[in-house]
């Protein structure tokens, strides 16, 4: 039987930079992090959309003319983006933890599918909105 | 002596004292949301920038508002449990606990006032 010791136990520490050589599998999983709590921002505007929606003319006027001027826009569109890469960053969690796709050179194009298929979703919603 | 198994000494020592249900959880809302994110995308920024009399007629009728309901719930309450762990990774102590509570402050603040504004607008 082994012994209680009493130690204090560590944060895990922040490994990037000091103790961990960035690489793309690291990178693309931390962006999904990031990605994922800058999207509280745009939650802010969808929700103060719906209470001005919800408010009247007024209100929806000036709600829509900030979400939709260019800060807004560049808010929006930026979010429509860590939206897809969230997502692809998700779905490939999900495969890592189903215990598959854990071979380096599959975790890496794994990691290249969220990079380049966020671009290309975010592409194709905005063309979908434009139709 | 006492009689406790290794195992048994180290469940609850991690950053975090628990986490299986947590992890569950993830796996769960993600599936859910991946289901509804796509439509809701398209619903939403079609509506965005549509005037007030479009946004008004789209967001009262029922398939945009459950869904919108349903991608806000579940969204916050996934978002709050992964800011969790954002923030049990980073920080501890006084400081974890009020960024745990002012994350999860937020997240039912924007369910709250979303439902709220999606009920008034459909009645």
């Amino acid at each position: 039987m082994a012994e209680a010791k009493r130690i204090e136990r560590p944060l895990s520490p922040f490994m990037f930079v000091q103790y961990y050589r960035l690489q793309l599998t690291a990178v693309t999983s931390v962006m999904i992090r990031i990605t994922g709590n800058a999207l509280m921002v745009a939650t802010l505007l969808v929700v103060w959309w719906l209470l001005a929606l919800a408010a009247g003319p007024e209100a929806f006027e000036t709600a829509e003319w900030w979400i939709t001027s260019w800060v807004g826009n560049l808010v929006m569109f930026g979010s429509l983006w860590a939206v897809w890469y969230h997502y692809l960053g998700g779905l490939r969690h999900l495969i890592f933890d189903a215990g598959k796709g854990l071979e380096i050179e599959t975790a890496e194009k794994l990691g290249w599918a969220c990079v380049y298929g966020s671009v290309v979703l975010t592409i194709l919603t905005v063309i979908i909105y434009w139709i | 002596m006492r009689y406790l198994t290794d195992r048994k000494r180290a469940v609850g020592k991690g950053s975090a004292h628990a986490g299986a249900e947590h992890h569950w959880f993830m796996i769960v809302s993600s599936v859910a949301l991946a289901f509804m994110l796509p439509t809701w995308l398209i619903v939403f920024g079609r509506a965005l920038g549509s005037g007030y009399d479009a946004a008004l007629a789209t967001m009262s009728r029922p398939f945009p508002a459950i869904l919108t309901a349903l991608v806000l719930i579940v969204g916050m309450v996934h978002f709050q449990k992964g800011a969790r762990t954002m923030i049990e990774d980073y920080t501890g102590g006084t400081t974890r606990k009020l960024l745990i509570m002012a994350f999860a402050g937020f997240a039912y603040l924007m369910i709250a006032c979303g439902i709220f504004a999606l009920v008034k607008i459909a009645l």
